[in-house]
This record gives C-alpha cells, structure tokens and sequence, in this order.
C-alpha cells in the first residue's frame, strides 16, 4: 500500500477555506490560451471563421453575378478578377465559406455527439456490450471516409442534410475510440463506484460523473474533428458532390477554376489559402489543447 | 572510519534555493540499522538518494560530507559514483515489481550487477557468488528457479532477489527506502529478518527508511525522526521509544497503532510546511501545543538529553523526563441486537470463487473488523455487502430484510442506509466537482430538497472537522486526509446504519491515520453507527474494532472479540499473523 503524501495538509483544519492546501490549477482552457501556437491558431481560424460567417455581406457581387468575360486576371471593377464564367472572384471567395461552415460544424456536433455517446458506453459497460460495440465500430473504420461518405452521397441527392450525416456518421468510429480509451481510466476509479453505491442511474453516471472527466479529451477531439470535417466537406464539393448547386463554395471553386490555373490563379489560389488558413489554425488550437491535456509542455503526464 | 556518516548534508531546489533537508547529521556503524522515521514529504527519501550522490530532477546537494566505509560519495566524479553505486553502495527500492527488469530472466538481472562491479575478479567466483546469495536471502538457488522472469515471482520474492542484488558485491552501506510496504506482515517479517542479519553478519551499514514506527522499534538500532527536512531527534532506539523528548516524535508514537496493546490513539492537526514555506524558528511550532514565543525565534539545535540521544527542542528536558501516556481502546462488547447478518456468502470473480462459505453478524454500535492479508477476499466481502460487486451467492439481511445484489436493485432506503468509504480519497472523489456538490449527492438521490440538503451538508462538513466553507473547494485543493474526511461526510449524509470502510486510512501517513480513527470512533458513538472496518493493519484493529473476524485464502478462520482473538488466538494463522506484526512495545 502506497503511502499518499498527506502530510503537508492539515488533518483536522479550522477556519476558512483559505487554508486549503494548494490553489485551483487553471482549466485546460486556460492553460492553452498561454501558449504561442493557440493564439497564433486562435487568431488564423478567427479570421477565416469570420470571414466564411460575414463575408457574404461585404461582397460587392453576388455569388452567381456575371461581371465580365470569363478568367480575366485584372478585370475593370473586380479586386481578383474574374472566373470560369465570368463572376466575380473575390465576391465567390467571400460567399464560399459560410455553406462548408456551417455543414463542418452541424456534422462535427452530429459525429462527435454520438461518438462520445458510443464510447463512454462501451468503456462503463464493458465486456459483451463494449466489445460488440467496438467491433461493430471497428468495422466502419475501415472503410476511408471519404470513400464511404461518397458511396453514401451518391446513392442519394448530395443535399447539405445528407452531407451533415454521412460526414458525421463516419466520424462516429474515431471519436467513439478515443473517447473509450480516455473514459476507461475513469470507469476505474471510486467514484464511479460511490455513485452506483448509491444508485445514480445509468445515464447520470455517464453524463454526470464520467462526461466532465473526459471534457478536456472531448475538446481536443470535437476541435479536431472540425478541422477534418471542413477538410472532408470541401473535398467532397471538389469532386462534385455539391450541396447547393447555385451557391459558391470554396471545395467547388477549386474545381471550376482548375483548369484556368496558368491565366487566372486567383480563382484557384484564394479558397485553397481559405480551406488552408481555416484547417492550419483550427490545428494549432488542438495540438495546444492536446499538449495540455497530454501534460508535454509540463514535463508530467497528467492522470 | 566505517559504515554511514553524513554531515550537514543541505539539498535544495535548485531554482529557487530553498532547502528541502539541511543541517543532516547521521552515523550508521557498520553492521548496524538505522531507521530513518518521517512522514511523507519530511525529505527521508531525499536523504535516502543522496547517501548514493543521487538527487531528484531539479535539486542539487548545496554542502555537506557522506563517507559511506571510506569513500566520501560527493567528492566523486560520475564516472566514479557509477562504480561505487550498486557495488559499496546499494539502494533497495519500495516496490520491486517496478525495480526489477520485466525483460531479464533472474540469473542474467542477478549476474549484471557482479559482472559489472567486476565481483570476485572471474566468472567461476562470479557463479558461486550468485549461488550464496541466492542462499542468503533464503531463495531457492536452483537453475531451474533462476531462469524465471520477474513476473513469476511473488512480491516477497521479488524483494527478496532486489535485497540480494543489493548485498551482491558486500556493499559498505545500503539504504532501503520502505521496502516492505507493499507486502504482506509474513513475508515483511521475513524480509526484515534477512535484512536484520545480513547487516550484521557482513558489516554493512543500513539506513532504513521508513513511516511505520513498529517497523523501526523491531528492526533497527538506532532511530532518526525527521520532520519538514530536519532531524529533530535521534538516538537508541530503546531510548526513542522510552523517552521520547521531542513534541513530534511523541505525537509519532501516540498516534501509532501497536498489537502489543489496544491503544486509544490520537491524531494531529495541522501540516508540516513546504519548503519556502517554513518559519523562522522551530518549525513545529506551528503544531506544538508546548509552543512558547522562545521556540518561534530560532530553529534550536539538536542537544544531547542523554548520552546518544539528541532532541531539537528547547523544552526537550522536561519532555524528556515523562512519558508518553497511550490511553486503552476499550471495545464495546457485543449487546445482541443484529443490524446487519451475513449468511454463507460465496463470492467470485468470472465463475472462481475468491470468497467462501463467510458468515458474521454485526450489531447495532459495534464496529467489526475485517482482517486479511491481500487476496485474503476480504475486500471482496465488503464490496458483496456494499452492492459493489455483483457475482455473490448467500444472503445479507440488513434489518432482518435480504439486500439484493446490486445496489442498483436495493430499495432506495437500503441504498441510504449501508454506505461505503473508499480506501484511497484520491480516487473517490470526482474531481469535477465540489465537495459540497459530491456530499450532497445521496441526499439528492434520496429526493431531498436541495435547500434542506444544503444545510445537512454544512453540519455534516462541520461533524467531520472541516468547516462548511469547504463545500466550494474541490477534491484537488485538499490533502489525503481532508479528501477523506469528505469521503466520510458523503457517506454519513444519508444517516446509514451500517458504515462499510474499506482500507480507508491505508493511503494516509500515521498522524492523519490517527485523526481519522479517532473521528469514526466518535462519530460511531453519536450517531450509534454500525461499522465493518475492512483492513490488513491488525494493529489498527486493536485500536478501533469491538470484534474481529480474520480471513485467508476467502474463509473466515477466526472470529470473536478483539482481546480475544489477539490477546489469545485459537488458530495457528492467527498466531503466525500476530507474531509476524511488528510491535513497538513488545520490543521495548
């Protein structure tokens, strides 16, 4: 039996709580926010993140608007020139992010929700359950997701709700395995037992006891599934699977002005520095969260 | 010069230079043990390191002199320190499992440490060596045995094959820093016999780090109490136990459980300071009930009280001349009035029974203990009774009604009415949330308004010795013994009848092991609670329990009242189980 440090506290305190032993130690939150990558990713994924949201209102044109003839580098009128068929570039750079958003951010909840749902499940039943349910997982993990998300849109109509849930379905694996792993060491622990001691329901051992302690993994996972999803959700417009056919969209940008890329790169150039920006900044806000999390920058791993 | 000497050894954290130990002087003759006493964070480990020129990342030995036989250690260079290390100076890890090489069978790990020492100076005298200390500390020398890996030892053994790696190369000095607290009181005795002779039959000095008192009153020759990185007293150990004259080491001994008497131990509140956080002047001051202003103006110096036997205390003279007085713990008796019976409960673990065939009853105010070694299933009961664990067959009546097997399948009143402590507080406790939010929890359950659970919180915070401002602070904020206080509030919130404790005071130091006993005892009596006090710590019982049922290998082997089953045991266990239980005062 290992004898745990007690020492340097009072057994039997009086007075107020100032007394306690040691302070409060910062959220996760906090202690990422102190590091150079975060701000940096904070700042980058701030810009893009606004720009995707209230760029629509700042567009001089609209998004479907015929400004001139078509890959004109310097057109009269037009900050970046013209497309493929004439509209305006920075008018469709500005209306291209607000649809890859908002779908990212719908399928990121949907994933990440029933994927956390799935392995605190799995981690508190254990044995048949959790093995049925991991394997069942483990299945649709190995499936790409681009592939199965493909197959999925193409059987049906590529509409935004379709592309929220097969982007978000086939997150569901990842998160699931991850957030099992970070939930078996707390399953261990007394308190899930003092709980069940005194019959708290299923549902408040999970939501109540193990979700909080989890949280921290739970916010490195869901941010870097965002990054993922915006990733995946450009792509699959790249590749034509376009939710709104008459609607920018940076994936779809790309494709369309593919061609012209020697004559007209802005077209080209802008949303690819969008998805870039969005999808590098995002990542430096995880990797500072996870090296909290993970306790690198402390020297200790953090149980 | 042989054997240990250190002299005023200061190590201190190399940023911002506070000391962490300072003003060490220890002297270990050689074929004798010293037992170095403190509890945890007192720095005995540190002295413990840097007896091999060893220190912990971040802190530096600022001055002083070590001389283990005729080596001065600090004066070495590293290459220097690595031949000496493991070879005229030896370090015996607590816990074996981690200090051994999982990837090694026995005889290559054993080998090593003579090839590299260059032991005996050929590799025939290298395998005989092998051989004899293999005999020495009473493993089996056969090949056979000496092909297996770590893992297929028991921890005994384990610290065993440690204990003859360290006396490989008929080391100066070796230093064991709790190597028996993972174990067992058999195999401990046993280990402490080998460690006991062999200092003495090869002249080894051995400073012998440890928190348990007993430990050191059967073992060592000499004692060093350690508190806040000073020695504040040293001497025989005949004479620390008999004359205690520091105010520490006095708390020390009357907060130790003993199996040689049923003491009435007392705790102690408050902690000893971090360092850069000690007072000017004694630094138990703070804690002192003898403190005068005299003891707050400079730290005093360690002074003779007797020949060999110095105390770092002003008042040490008068302390000197009176002993410590231990009350009796008087056990209840039994009034025959059942709360809770156990009627052949079997209980296992995917289909093996660990648990056979145990039936005990518990009556109202009484508290039974529930002795065994590990594996002797008798947590296994605990967590049968408390709904924990869910594979049992038999019955538990709790009021004369059947508990279910799960908790989940009790009535709610049951629920409320058997609650458990959990050994470790630093597991028991979610750390997201309050103290007042997790105390709160069963009178929630139980559908009690959340005004009226407010309040019973705050006067329950207020029972266990803590303040009701405590219900804002969380479980990381407050030391091993507050968070269990917390541990014990949430389990009486609800009023139970029955108090399961498992382990609770097992991952505490001794003063606040004491503290604890002491609050159940009295909470027992004000509220006519019922407690199973599930332990491996057969002192303790003594200290705490009316009854007590001994368990091995999943069956009860004796039951009865405390003084009878310890003061006279009827089964060959029960006597191995007490004659193996260090005592401080059967060796006095």
């Amino acid at each position: 039996m290992t004898v745990i440090d007690a020492g340097h506290a009072p057994s039997t305190p009086s007075g107020s709580a100032s007394v306690l032993a040691v302070d409060r130690p910062p959220s996760v939150l906090r202690q990422a926010l102190r590091m150079r990558r975060t701000q940096i990713g904070l700042v980058v994924a701030g810009v893009m993140v606004a720009i995707a949201l209230f760029g629509p209102y700042l567009a001089p044109y609209g998004a479907r608007e015929y400004v001139g003839s078509p890959n004109v580098r310097n057109a009269p009128k037009t900050r970046f020139g013209t497309d493929y068929f004439g509209q305006d570039v920075w008018s469709r750079f500005l209306h291209g992010g607000r649809s890859i958003l908002i779908l990212a951010v719908c399928a990121t909840i949907l994933g990440v929700g029933l994927g956390t749902l799935f392995g605190l499940a799995a981690a508190y039943a254990r044995g048949r359950t959790d093995e049925l349910l991991m394997r069942a997982l483990d299945i649709l993990l190995a499936f790409p997701q681009v592939l199965l998300s493909l197959v999925v849109i193409a059987m049906f109509s590529p509409s935004g709700f379709v592309v929220v849930l097969t982007v978000g379905f086939t997150t569901v694996p990842r998160v699931a395995r991850i957030m099992r792993g970070a939930a078996i060491g707390v399953v261990e622990r007394d308190f899930i037992g003092a709980a069940e001691a005194i019959g708290e329901s299923r549902r408040r051992v999970l939501f109540s006891e193990i979700l909080p302690n989890v949280s921290a993994t739970l916010l490195v996972e869901a941010n870097l599934r965002l990054t993922y999803a915006v990733g995946l959700i450009a792509s699959l417009s790249f590749l034509g699977f376009t939710p709104e056919l008459n609607s920018a969209n940076w994936g779809l940008m790309i494709q369309e002005n593919g061609s012209a890329l020697t004559v007209q790169p802005w077209g080209v150039f802008l949303p690819t520095f969008a998805i870039a920006a969005l999808t590098v900044g995002n990542g430096l806000i995880s990797d500072g969260l996870s090296r909290v999390v993970a306790g690198i920058d402390r020297g200790k791993a953090n149980v | 010069m042989s054997g240990l000497r250190v002299n005023g050894l200061r190590l201190e954290v190399t940023s911002t230079g506070h000391d962490i130990v300072d003003d060490i002087d220890l002297h270990v003759p050689a074929g004798t043990v010293l037992g170095l006493v403190g509890e945890s964070g007192s720095g005995k480990t540190t002295v413990g390191l840097a007896v091999l020129g060893h220190t912990r990342h971040g802190v530096r030995i600022a001055s002083g002199a070590i001389t283990c036989g005729d080596t001065e250690i600090l004066s070495l260079s590293a290459e220097a320190l690595r031949a000496v290390r493991g070879g005229g100076v030896t370090y015996v890890p607590q816990d074996p499992a981690s200090s051994l090489n999982p990837a090694l069978r026995l005889r290559t790990q054993l080998a090593e440490v003579l090839e590299v020492h260059n032991f005996g100076g050929s590799s025939a005298a290298r395998d005989a060596r092998l051989i004899e200390m293999m005999r020495e500390v009473l493993l089996p020398d056969d090949a056979q045995f000496l092909q297996r890996y770590p893992h297929q030892l028991s921890g005994g053994q384990q610290q065993r094959v440690a204990l003859a790696m360290s006396f490989a190369c008929r080391p100066a000095v070796i230093v064991l820093d709790e190597p028996t607290t993972g174990l067992d009181v058999s195999t401990q005795a046993h280990v402490l016999t080998t460690v006991r002779s062999l200092a003495k039959a090869h002249g080894v000095a051995a400073l012998y780090i440890t928190h348990d008192l007993a430990v050191v009153a059967d073992l060592a020759d000499a004692v060093a109490v350690m508190y806040a990185g000073r020695v504040v007293e040293q001497g025989a150990t005949a004479d620390i136990f008999a004359r205690p004259a520091h105010p520490y080491t006095r708390h020390l001994v009357a907060a130790a459980p003993d199996i040689g008497g049923a003491r009435e131990i007392v705790g102690l509140s408050g902690r000893a300071p971090a360092p850069g956080k000690r007072p000017d002047g004694c630094f138990f001051a703070l804690r002192c009930e003898l403190v005068t202003d005299a003891c707050r103006v400079a730290m005093p110096a360690l002074i003779d009280v007797a020949p060999g036997h110095g105390v770092r205390c002003i008042r040490s003279g008068e302390l000197a001349a009176q002993p410590v007085v231990v009350g009796r713990h008087r056990g209840a008796g039994v009034r025959a009035d059942p709360v809770m019976s156990v009627t052949a409960l079997n209980a296992g673990y995917q289909g093996t029974m660990v648990v056979r065939d145990v039936g005990f009853e518990l009556h109202r105010g009484q508290c039974l203990a529930l002795v065994g070694e590990s594996g002797s299933g008798k947590t296994t009961v605990s967590r049968s009774i408390g709904g924990l664990h869910h594979e049992w067959t038999g019955q538990v009546t709790l009021s004369g009604s059947p508990l279910a097997r799960a908790s989940r399948q009790r009535s709610l009143e049951q629920r409320m009415k058997v609650q458990y402590v959990f050994q470790n507080p630093y597991s028991s406790l979610n750390p997201r949330r309050t103290v007042g939010d997790s105390v709160m929890r069963p009178l929630l359950v139980a559908k009690t308004s959340r005004r009226e659970a407010e309040q019973l919180v705050a006067e329950m915070l207020e029972r266990v010795a803590l303040t009701a401002a405590y219900a804002n602070s969380y479980p990381n904020q407050l030391s091993g013994g507050e968070r269990q206080r917390v541990a014990i509030a949430r389990a009486l919130v609800s009023r139970p009848d029955v108090l399961v404790c498992d382990e609770v005071t097992s991952a505490l130091d001794v003063l606040v092991q004491a503290a604890i006993v002491e609050l159940l005892g009295g909470l027992r009596r004000d509220l006519g609670l019922s407690m199973l006090f599930v332990t491996h710590n057969l002192p303790l019982v003594r200290s705490i329990a009316d009854s007590v049922v001994v368990m091995n290998e999943g069956r009860i082997v004796e039951q009865g009242l405390c003084e009878d089953v310890i003061g006279n045991p009827q089964q060959e266990y029960t006597a191995r189980l007490i004659a193996d239980t260090p005592s401080i005062e059967q060796s006095r």
